[in-house]
């Protein structure tokens, strides 16, 4: 309607001494992000997508007869290969240190003969080596036949598809994708039916001894996940006790992964499901009582529509976990082959660098989609959640309440079975000949793997990632959440904070591999150190802690920023009188977060410990591969208890400070 | 009517020609006003209008598109809030919670180097002027709402801002201790003489606390007045509406000072428009007067409905001669009783001409 245009000139914020710091706070933090996960992601990337070949086009040789004489015209090692047809195209294909010597091009050569070669690599890129002397370069130079039998040209890196082809054209390798697919649909099914009816046990019977199950069912949060793969060996391997109930069957491959997998994800998927089943709305429970509907007519229309996106996300979460999932099928897979597993046999097995690239890059397409369906699933749970609606107080039913009973009994024998197995694995003399009791398994520095110095490790990389990890999450959270102006790069930071979920640890760690075992990288020095260990858990990790500080960030007031600018106090006040007092429980709870996954995680770190710093999770895995089984599992024990320990000692300090805050926080 | 204002007010705050856009959407448009110091300023208008984007403006915390704001003399158009000077209340409060009253109070005072004894003398003295003595070792969250309001007030106030800033201050509050507190905000400002800009969009909050008022609709300003300006000469149909009750009705203007209304030819304060032009003859419900049958210029009408309010009736009254408009209508008690007014009865009202306003009709 108004004809008035706005014509003056754009407002420019000046910025204030705050907005310098917290810009500068950020950029350190986003610093910290891209080192730690968007270049070494790129390194990988690269990697895959980079082949290497000789190119015989680009080196040029002389041959001289018997008395020295060159007679014939110098000609591309192209133009005698053709000739002479020595090699196949497909010879010619190698990783990034491949050598090739010249001599199998010439028939009748020998290192004795009078022979004497020119050679030049056509272009100032073509690298030849001389023994291990560097060559380069269209200067022609002369060898002996001595000399020229030590002579190898290098391969030239080119980019493109190259590696994928290969990969796709070796059906041992690519059987994994299905293999992987096959496993994860299994597990998911299993584990997300499992851990929903036990979730509704918990949320719709009045059933008893619901904080027992409940603690029982997050104890697989405190294992390694190969944890379960060594308890299956104890229970069905060749020696196993229950070998029977296998009927024939093997529990190496397909089955023991399966049944491991759903021991490991059976707390992840517990949890998703129990808050979207704790969010449905009691009004809707009683409209279909008043409509005299059974139970089982409720159940269908009303549970199974509230929980739906509990359901799918859970679904999304257990897929992703089991098929980035390397330790449980390295220890009971057998011939088996998975693609998280392929990774580390290209890389530790076969040094093939480029190969583990590209197996990598598999791997992150069912990743990456699981991930991303499931944000748009969650979102829409969000919007659920905010809808208020009113608690459902089930009401006892002696049939219905016996019967989740004895379910719920069934699947908390499952889960303590399989940890009590490993305790009792690890404390007996010599399986199965002699079971009597004792501690000598204990005794690790006799073993491989590190040792009891691998369980300090462990504990000293937990510590610190629990600590620098919750602070510089914490921190970035608060940049992303409570600082103003800057919107684009908040969105890149907050982009950025969600990539760690999509990337499998297997792929994060040959990343590291790729980026900081370079030598023209001057981060390189940290390669090898304890350091790379605590930077590769906390980026791994980043995702959930991230989200749990924003989403205790976001319920704070937002104008307290404002009321703290307005009476001109830096915010750097704010953020410790205030923000992180009231902020310390959910700040517990990263440091925890982070402090078990630094203990069990096994995936990222197995590509980045050196002697030094070699780990009580890898430890269990080295062990076990050495055939140290009991050993392994009284390390995976270890690992246990402390997780314990380390629960306890947070839920004492929550506590505590509960206590000591409640005269301010509001309860409920 | 009141007597004139002190001569040639101070300007405290300027603003000039402010613009906001988020994307496309204008949220403030070609905005100008000028807060005289020491006033008492209300921004009014419906939920959306812009009133909160204006106030963040001025206090620097989403900075305007385009524009200019000065206060006292210094242009803060793009200064961050902590460059300039105010003090703010929120709905919300934002009081912190981990903080006792007293640190709450205390916390913009502390960086100035000031003694702690100097920082304690002050709380107490801030604590006295809002009423609450007793309760500075208490946390937020074990007052009431309204004691939480005046311990925000304290805590903007403690610095001796040059301008204090209150967004919906008390629009959390249960109605009886909203209008207990209109009083003693009023009071307490009125006793700091601080220039004060409160947002709200309860008109009776804005009549009865601010020295003038200005009404916003749909991002742009309708009207700076004090709040009688506002009320009895409202410069558009939108103020007309917004504060108070009015009567619209559609009429057609006739020459200068008169307007028709479905053939009856009424006085009006009509100037603006020419002859049959379409407008809307618009009369506050109180500005219609009973008179005996007969008078001069007494209409004939007929009360189709009556409602008490307390301290008044509304009725309804149907006018046969206006094509049968029906018109809202305030009867004091005493007329009621001295003209035996009840449902169904005839009577005779009379609509002065000055307060017959006349507004360009919608879309017209
Ligand atoms: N950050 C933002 N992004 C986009 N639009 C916004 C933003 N903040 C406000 N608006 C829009 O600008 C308009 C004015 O908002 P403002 O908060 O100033 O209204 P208000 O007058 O204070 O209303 P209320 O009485 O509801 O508080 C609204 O239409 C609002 O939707
Ligand atoms: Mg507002």
């Amino acid at each position: 309607m108004s004809a008035a245009e706005m014509t003056g000139p754009l407002v420019k914020p000046k910025l204030g001494r705050d907005d310098w710091m917290q810009r500068g706070f950020m950029l350190v933090i986003a610093l910290y992000l891209v080192i730690a996960l968007a270049l070494p992601l790129y390194a990988m990337l690269s990697k895959a997508f980079s082949t290497y070949a000789f190119d015989l086009t680009a080196f040029e040789v002389q041959v001289s007869d018997e008395s020295g004489g060159y007679n014939t015209p110098p000609v591309t090692l192209a133009e005698l290969n053709a000739d002479r047809q020595i090699w196949s195209k497909g010879d010619l294909i190698v990783g990034s240190d491949g050598r090739l010597g010249l001599t199998d091009l010439f028939p009748d050569f020998s290192f004795r003969s009078p022979v004497m070669y020119k050679f030049r690599g056509v272009t100032a890129d073509d690298i030849y080596l001389v023994g291990s002397e560097r060559q380069t370069g269209p200067e022609w130079q002369e060898f002996d036949s001595n000399t020229f039998r030590r002579l190898v040209i290098r391969p030239a890196k080119d980019v493109g598809l190259g590696n994928f082809t290969r990969y796709f054209s070796t059906p041992s390798l690519f059987q994994s994708i299905e293999n992987s697919l096959l496993i994860a649909a299994i597990s998911t099914v299993i584990t997300v039916t499992l851990a929903f009816w036990f979730a509704y046990a918990l949320a719709r019977s009045c059933m008893r001894f619901k904080g027992v199950f409940r603690m029982i069912a997050m104890l697989p949060i405190l294992v390694p996940s190969l944890l379960p793969g060594i308890a299956l060996i104890y229970l069905f391997g060749n020696q196993g006790i229950l070998k029977a109930f296998l009927m024939g069957n093997t529990i190496y491959g397909p089955i023991g992964i399966v049944i491991g997998s759903v021991f490991f994800t059976f707390p992840h998927a517990m949890i998703i499901i129990s808050t979207a089943l704790s969010i449905s709305d009691a009004r809707l429970y009683e409209a279909a009582v008043s409509l005299k509907a059974s139970r089982w007519k409720t159940f269908w229309t009303v549970t199974i529509p509230g929980a739906r996106y509990g359901l799918f996300s859970a679904a999304f979460v257990v897929f992703n976990l089991v098929i980035t999932d390397f330790g449980l099928p390295k220890v009971i897979g057998g011939k088996f082959n998975v693609l998280a597993v392929d990774i580390y046999k290209q890389v530790i097995g076969q040094q093939n660098f480029e190969m583990g690239a590209v197996v990598s890059v598999v791997l992150l397409v069912p990743a990456v989609l699981a991930f991303a369906i499931d944000r748009q699933v969650q979102k829409k749970q969000v919007a659920l959640l905010s809808a208020r609606s009113v608690v459902y107080e089930p009401k006892p039913n002696k049939v219905f309440d016996r019967i989740f009973l004895g379910y719920s009994s069934l699947v908390a024998v499952f889960i303590v079975g399989i940890i009590a197995m490993c305790q009792f694995a690890a404390l007996v003399k010599f399986w199965p000949y002699n079971l009597s009791l004792s501690l000598r398994n204990y005794n690790f520095d006799l073993m491989d793997g590190g040792g009891w110095g691998a369980y300090k490790n462990s504990i000293t990389m937990a510590i610190l990632t629990a600590v620098i990890g919750t602070v510089v999450v914490f921190l970035g959270a608060y940049m992303v959440e409570k600082t103003k102006g800057f919107e684009k790069g908040r969105a890149a930071f907050q982009a950025l904070a969600m990539l760690p979920m999509a990337i499998p640890g297997m792929v994060l760690g040959l990343s590291y591999i790729f980026f900081f075992n370079n030598p023209s990288n001057p981060l390189n020095v940290i390669y090898g150190t304890m350091i790379i260990l605590v930077v590769s858990t906390v980026t791994h990790f980043y995702t959930v802690s991230h989200l749990t500080a924003v989403t205790a960030l976001k319920q704070m007031d937002t104008e307290f920023e404002s009321v703290s600018a307005s009476l001109k106090q830096p915010f750097f006040k704010l953020f410790w009188r205030v923000t992180v007092p009231v902020s310390m429980p959910a700040i517990l709870n990263i440091s925890i977060y982070l402090f078990v996954n630094a203990m069990t995680t096994v995936s990222a770190v197995v590509f980045l410990y050196s002697t030094d710093t070699a780990l009580a999770s890898v430890a269990v895995l080295n062990m076990d591969d050495a055939g140290d089984i009991a050993p392994a599992a009284a390390m995976g024990m270890m690992i246990f208890y402390t997780n314990a320990g380390a629960r306890i000692i947070h839920a004492l300090a929550s506590r505590r400070i509960l206590r000591r805050s409640e005269a301010w926080r509001r309860s409920g | 009517m009141l007597d004139a204002p002190a001569p040639t007010p101070k300007v405290y705050l300027h603003i000039e020609d402010l613009w906001k856009k988020f994307g496309d959407f204008v949220a403030l448009r070609e905005i100008s006003l000028d807060v005289i110091e020491g006033e008492f300023l209300c921004f009014l208008g419906p939920s959306g209008c812009g009133k909160t984007t204006l106030l963040r403006a001025i206090a620097g915390l989403d900075l305007q598109t385009t524009g200019k704001v000065e206060q006292a003399g210094r242009d803060v158009s793009n200064l961050p809030p902590a460059e300039r000077d105010f003090g703010i209340v929120f709905q919300s409060y934002a009081l912190f919670p981990n903080l006792t009253i007293e640190k709450n109070i205390a916390y913009g005072l502390e960086n100035e180097k000031r003694p702690k004894a100097e920082i304690r003398a002050r709380v107490a003295e801030l604590l006295e002027l809002v009423g609450l003595p007793e309760q500075g070792r208490k946390y937020p969250a074990q007052l009431s709402g309204g004691q939480q309001q005046r311990i925000a007030l304290a805590r903007a106030i403690a610095t001796n801002p040059g301008l204090l800033l209150l967004d919906e201050p008390l629009s959390a509050l249960d109605a009886k201790v909203r209008v207990h507190l209109r009083h003693e905000v009023k009071e307490l400002q009125r006793k700091l003489g601080v220039t004060t800009v409160m947002v709200t969009h309860d008109q009776e909050e804005a009549l009865s606390m601010a020295d003038r008022i200005v009404v916003m609709n749909h991002g742009t300003i309708e009207q700076i007045g004090t709040p009688v300006e506002i009320y009895r000469e409202p410069a558009s149909l939108f103020v007309a509406d917004f504060i108070g009750a009015m009567n619209q009705i559609p009429a057609v203007a006739e020459t200068t000072g008169t307007v028709t209304i479905n053939g009856k030819v009424l006085a009006s304060d009509n100037s603006a428009f020419a002859k049959g032009a379409k407008v809307v003859a618009a009369i506050r419900p109180e500005d219609i007067i009973p008179v005996e049958a007969g008078e001069a210029e007494a209409i004939p009408v007929q009360i189709g409905d009556m409602e008490f309010l307390g301290s008044f009736y509304r009725a309804t009254i149907t006018c046969a001669e206006m094509g049968g408009v029906e018109l809202m209508v305030d009867f004091s008690i005493n007329a009621v009783r001295r003209l035996d007014l009840s449902i169904g009865k005839s009577m005779s009202v009379h609509l002065p001409a000055d307060r017959l306003k006349v507004f360009p009709a919608e879309g017209g």
